[in-house]
């Protein structure tokens, strides 16, 4: 009889960036989709063992129990100043932050805006939920005109709380940010495009080109009372049209570079 | 290495470059600031890291993260500016990394002034910021000892993994001395970080710097670990002068400026023949509860001078426990007590001993 040979092909495994376990984020949250393209970017650019992330305060908070390399745990907001610490004295690692909407658009404003401001050669991947997660899905600054949240319940009033908060236009406007994108995680292709712009982020920092941001429309099922494919589908229709994806700034030495 | 004439602001921040401290981040406030001027020419030209933050909580977050990435580092302030560092204190102790802290003191509350106060006795000595822990607390009276306490800073800090804050009113900042610097110590060598500094993690497992412990009970057992810490500081680091306290029927207990008021006081009231010495603590945590206690069973009275309300003067009862009387002398606002003022209570006090009780 002859014998008929398994041919076994890894299409699928684990980046060597994140541990082999399971996460706490709520079903189809879409952190564990950010975690996940993080990782496979410095798995490709071969630098984990030369990277330190900077967790934030916020659903975020343990990501050092998922990704596989040097993490300190910021207080919340800070992860910028945190980060530039770890910068400024080692300034051959690759040094990054990974922060929500309450932590860096709210209370961490003051420290995002500088680190920018000072062209910090850090990478910021900035998770905008248009709530706060962690704490049961309050308001945050990206909140939308109308949306209900639990600390606005009849809808964010803007005459009352003012109006949400473009993070990367805003950053896109200062001199030392050099690579400010918005992407989303709402689709398989939005997900493609949204690692491309992580890895270029990365490579500006190798580069030395200074303050790099990815933006990231991302979902809150859980707090937005939707199940996870409605919650995807939420971000089309309601965040797209105020969160405009695209490149708000792109450094002249990288436009020239063509993205892998 | 010769005495120079040295302004206290320059000199702890010389002294830190020289205990080998490789990066300082912080915000201008007065009477701090010619320590952070004198770091934004002197590190830059020994290749070491100056940055001026946006704020003191950036500062102290700045340092935070290099403290994380196992470099001696360290920032200054004043009163308002460090009320702003008490969230990052409380997250240096938290995730057990080395920081040491210069607090010029200022007048307050509020924005208060510029003039030299020991108004945040209770804020610095009983806690810093939020959860269950004391900083390291050591309080100089001269230039010299504002240089030898910032280099010894350091040293306790890295010990302990632990934030040293060295507590200094704003004439401590702004005196000119003389006073010897120490010799250039050089940094640390990338490859000499401690082990468990964030370093990247090349052929080892990655190291992780945090302060959150979800389970109460994990975070008890760190809890009892930082107990045992702040066990072993309070052995083996308690420092103080003393001055003139044998066969003394008064003693004073007065830190920093406020001791060397004192001090000038006692020789004074010594000429007088009244039979008072002070007792100078430079820990201020860990307090010298013990010695003041042995003085309370050999003197016939205490007397606490400070520049404020009375703080400290509550560390001095809970040595005393009742056994002699405990008067108090403060000036507040930024005021600095005169020589004369204080031995004005040492007569006060020594009269009020004459009568039998
Ligand atoms: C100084 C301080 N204030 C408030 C909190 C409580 N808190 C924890 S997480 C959080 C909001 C986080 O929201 P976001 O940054 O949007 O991240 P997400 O959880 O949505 O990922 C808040 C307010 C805190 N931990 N520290
Ligand atoms: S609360 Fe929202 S952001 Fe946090 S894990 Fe759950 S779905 Fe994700």
């Amino acid at each position: 009889m002859a014998e008929e040979k398994l041919v076994e092909s890894l299409i699928y495994a684990k980046p060597e960036s994140l541990y082999p376990v399971g996460t706490h984020y709520c079903p189809g949250c879409t952190h564990g989709v950010a975690h996940r393209l993080i990782a496979e970017v410095i798995d490709e650019l071969g630098v984990r063992e030369e990277t330190i992330g900077v967790a934030p305060v916020g659903c975020a908070v343990f990501a050092y129990n998922y990704f596989n390399m040097d993490f300190a745990e910021a207080a919340h907001g800070r992860a910028p100043a945190m980060a530039t610490g770890i910068k400024r004295v080692s300034p051959d690692k690759i040094v990054f932050t990974y922060q929500g909407d309450g932590d860096l658009a709210s209370i961490g404003m003051a420290e995002i805006i500088h680190a920018a401001a000072r062209g910090e050669n850090i990478t910021v991947i900035f998770i905008n939920n248009a709530n706060y997660g962690m704490t049961g899905g309050q308001m945050a600054p990206t909140t939308l005109p109308g949306q209900k949240t639990t600390s606005s319940p009849l809808g964010r009033d803007v005459e009352m709380h003012g109006f949400p908060i473009r993070v990367a236009e805003l950053l896109s406007q200062l001199d030392g940010a050099v690579y400010v994108v918005r992407r989303s995680l709402h689709s398989v292709a939005n997900i493609r495009k949204a690692k491309k712009a992580i890895r270029q982020a990365f490579e500006v920092q190798q580069q030395g080109l200074g303050f790099s941001m990815v933006e990231l429309l991302s979902s809150c099922p859980i707090n937005w009372g939707l199940p996870p494919v409605e919650a995807l589908q939420w971000i089309e229709d309601h965040m797209l049209p105020a969160y405009p994806l695209g490149d708000y700034k792109v450094h002249p030495a990288i436009a020239k570079k063509p993205t892998r | 290495m010769a005495k120079e004439l040295l302004k206290g602001n320059i000199a702890f921040a010389e002294a830190a470059i020289r205990a080998g401290c490789e990066a300082y981040f912080g915000y201008p406030i007065t009477p701090q600031t010619e320590a952070l001027e004198h770091m934004s020419k002197r590190m830059p030209e020994l290749g070491r890291v100056f940055l001026q933050a946006e704020s003191e909580v950036a500062a102290i977050n700045m340092v935070y993260g290099a403290a994380s990435a196992g470099v001696r580092v360290m920032t200054s302030s004043s009163s308002p500016g460090v009320s702003l560092m008490m969230e990052g204190l409380s997250y240096i102790v938290g995730s057990e990394v080395p920081v040491v802290l210069v607090d010029i003191m200022r007048g307050g509350p509020g924005l208060g002034n510029i003039a030299p106060s020991q108004g945040d006795y209770n804020q610095i000595v009983k806690g810093g910021g939020h959860g269950d822990y004391r900083p390291i607390v050591l309080a100089p009276a001269t230039v010299q000892e504002l240089i030898d306490l910032t280099v010894e800073a350091f040293d306790l800090a890295e010990k302990y993994r632990y934030i040293v804050v060295v507590l200094a009113d704003g004439s401590m900042g702004q005196i000119m001395e003389p006073a010897e610097l120490p010799p250039m110590k050089p940094v640390r060598k990338p490859e000499e970080r401690p082990a468990w500094a964030l370093t990247g993690a090349k052929g080892r497992d990655p190291n992780v710097i945090t302060s959150i412990y979800i389970d109460p009970a994990v975070e008890e057992e760190f809890n009892l670990k930082l107990k045992a810490k702040q066990e072993r500081i309070e052995a083996n680091e308690v420092r103080y002068k003393e001055i003139a306290l044998e066969e003394a029927e008064i003693a004073i207990v007065a830190f920093g400026t406020a001791g060397r008021v004192a001090q000038s006081a006692v020789k004074a009231a010594r000429e007088e023949g009244i039979r008072v010495g002070l007792l100078r603590p430079i820990s201020l945590y860990p307090y010298p509860y013990h010695r003041v206690r042995e003085l309370a069973s050999k003197v016939k009275a205490m007397l606490v001078v400070e520049m404020n309300g009375g703080q400290m003067v509550e560390d001095v009862r809970l040595a005393v426990e009742g056994r002699v009387p405990v008067h108090f002398y403060g000036r507040m606002g930024g005021v600095v007590p005169l020589p004369e003022e204080v031995l004005d209570e040492i007569r006060k006090v020594h009269s009020g001993l004459a009568v039998p009780a």
